[in-house]
């Protein structure tokens, strides 16, 4: 049993540290808690379900429920919503930058910009759940005792591979070497001669990429909703403040911490405070060590 | 006509609670500049807190007193008062977003337990019949609502005016001072974070005291009355009406609410009823399109702050 708690935790973790990369890059880059961030998993998901709509979700190709239809949804899903994100960005706050408003201006925005996508969704799709594909799966025992579906083992491999590369890319990348001069300092990074319009913009297209496919996962395991993105957005901050913002393996690290709170918290409090774990572990690590695990003094 | 006559009347009661709860949070935000985004889980302290001490009591509870409508007032504000002192005591000294985050998960888990401890607060299925103040005196129900605005303008009025006395005072002067410059305030010797605390527990208890009037207008209380979309409301009420003025905060509650009530009647008229998800949703989008509007083109709001320029500034 606890062993497939913790399996479990491990793929909520997986799912919410994907989201969480996004919201450290709001914090750290954009410097605001982006309160919208989770409507871009929602997005994500319902703009892969689009496309898997027209193309079907594909035949099964081994042991999945989908076949490289959903693949392609998924990509399409991350490019559509780093587009959603960027003109959020470009309609709202941008111009909240530029008019040189209150720093917490941007958070107000952000929960009226969450407001608008959530309910753009409902006005769309409904209040109903909707499933990428209908087909049955049956669980393969792993390990000893602890059981999980083909599409969640292939769902953790994904989320690896995706992590890998952003950490390359956020290494050697000129963009991403720039996008972390921005979270130094932005006024250095200026100095430097770093356009940072640019690297905003990048930041949006790249946080929303990735919440996207953080959301077509949710949606796989197993269902979509209006509010998938919503429920999980306490999560998604606990995550990136737990791991510390100052870097991608902290949002990793904390995702998955938070995954696993989540999944083991059912044998201390009970199912029905399910999600008010990633709140405890919050309150902790703001109260004990508030610059997150790896994150540095200042 | 009287149907009309006593919709305005239930509107206008419920437009004064919410007013109630945006001067609490401009006292909050607008005045000391914390930002609480957990303004549902006070209200459901408040709310629940009033509804457990004055209901006749029940062998399935907990609680249910059956005491007086006034003690249950005043038990409402001092637990919410108590909540947001233990509250503050945790989170003040955190900066900005990380209190909204934290507030915010505040929230969240003061409804799982609404929902959850089932036998202090009746679960999913709430708390019904709670008795309405002095409801036998009154034969009819729109006799009642009466009654109970002129009470709720009364509550209003007393706590505006509770309010922009304390403000003007030398206390109000110091949560100004310390909103706009943290260090200048406590190079004055003045402690940033117990006025801080101060100010965040008084507001709060504004807000337990707007949830005790609402369930003891509507005689019934159910946590699917506190989800988080309320907050995202009254934050909307105070951007509108203009943070830092009471009177732009009593103005947003009205002029927000007024838009969700007639949008909601005129989509109730126009969208045929089995779209009603999508008519509730056009309704949220707008709230969402005036705050976003709001912050871009107006950012003062309806009738923002005054500026206060000291008497000896020309000295």
């Amino acid at each position: 049993m606890l062993a497939q708690s913790l399996a479990d935790g491990i793929l909520t973790g997986a799912i919410i540290a994907l989201g969480a990369i996004g919201v450290s890059f709001g914090l750290q880059i954009l410097k605001f808690a982006n309160f919208a961030h989770s409507e871009l998993l929602t997005w994500g998901a319902y703009l892969a379900l689009v496309f898997v709509a027209f193309a079907g979700p594909g035949t099964p190709t081994a042991e999945l429920s989908f076949g490289w239809q959903m693949m392609a949804a998924m990509l399409l899903a991350a490019v559509l919503t780093g587009g959603l994100a960027w003109l959020v960005d470009l309609l709202v706050f941008r111009r909240l930058r530029r008019t040189g408003a209150h720093p917490m201006s941007l958070v107000f925005a952000a929960f009226g910009a969450a407001l608008i996508m959530r309910h753009v969704i409902v006005l769309i799709w409904g209040h109903g759940t909707h499933f990428y594909t209908r087909e049955l799966q049956i669980a393969i025992e792993v390990l000893p005792g602890v059981r999980m579906l083909p599409d969640q083992i292939f769902i953790l491999g994904l989320t690896i591979v995706i992590v890998v590369c952003l950490h390359l890319y956020l290494t050697y990348s000129r963009t991403g070497m720039a996008m972390r001069a921005m979270a130094e300092s932005p006024s250095l990074a200026r100095a430097c001669g770093i356009e940072v319009e640019s690297v905003i913009r990048w930041t949006w297209i790249l946080s929303g990429g990735l919440a996207a496919m953080a959301g077509v996962f949710l949606g796989l395991t197993p269902q979509l909703h209006p509010e998938m993105g919503f429920s999980l957005l306490l999560a998604l901050f606990a995550a990136s403040i737990l791991g510390g913002t100052g870097s991608l393996a902290g949002a990793v690290v904390g995702g998955l911490l938070v995954g696993l709170a989540e999944n083991l918290s059912v044998y201390f409090i009970g199912s029905g405070y399910k999600t008010a774990m990633p709140f405890l572990v919050l309150l902790l690590v703001l109260f004990f060590r508030p610059q997150g695990l790896f994150g540095e003094k200042s | 006509m009287i149907g009309l006559f006593s919709y305005l009347v239930f509107f206008a009661c419920i437009v004064l609670i919410l007013g109630v709860m945006t001067l609490g949070l401009n006292l909050q935000w607008g005045y000391t500049g914390l930002f609480n985004a957990g303004v549902v889980g006070f209200y459901a302290i408040g709310a629940y807190a009033h509804a457990i001490l004055v209901t006749a009591p029940q062998p399935s509870l907990i609680g249910n007193f059956g005491l007086p409508w006034i003690v249950g007032i005043a038990g409402a504000m001092a637990t919410s008062a108590l909540a947001a002192w233990i509250i503050g005591l945790a989170t003040i000294r955190l900066r900005g977003d990380y209190l909204a985050i934290a507030t915010f998960g505040i929230a969240t888990t003061i409804q799982l337990v609404t929902l959850n401890w089932d036998s202090l607060t009746g679960g999913a299925q709430g708390l019904p019949a709670i008795p309405r103040p002095l409801s036998t005196w009154f034969g009819s129900p729109l006799g009642f609502n009466l009654f109970y605005l002129g009470l709720l303008i009364a509550v209003v009025g007393l706590v505006y005016w509770a309010l922009e006395r304390i403000l003007r005072s030398p206390w109000g002067r110091v949560l100004k001072a310390i909103r706009e410059d943290e260090t200048a305030a406590i190079a004055l010797g003045k402690s940033a974070q117990s006025f801080r605390l101060q100010a965040f527990v008084l507001g709060s208890t504004l807000m337990g005291l707007a949830g005790a009037l609402y369930v003891s207008f509507i005689g019934f209380v159910s946590p699917f009355d506190f989800l988080p979309i309320l907050t995202f409301q009254i934050w909307a009420m105070l951007i509108v009406g203009g943070s830092g003025n009471n009177r732009g905060a009593l103005l947003g509650a009205l002029a927000i609410w007024g838009i969700w009530a007639a949008s909601g009647v005129l989509i109730a008229k126009l969208v045929p009823p089995a779209y009603a998800a999508q008519g509730g949703a056009i309704q949220v989008i707008l709230i969402g399109l005036l705050l976003v509007t709001s912050l871009l083109f107006r950012p003062r709001g309806l009738i923002g702050e005054v500026p206060v320029v000291s008497r000896h500034a020309d000295d």
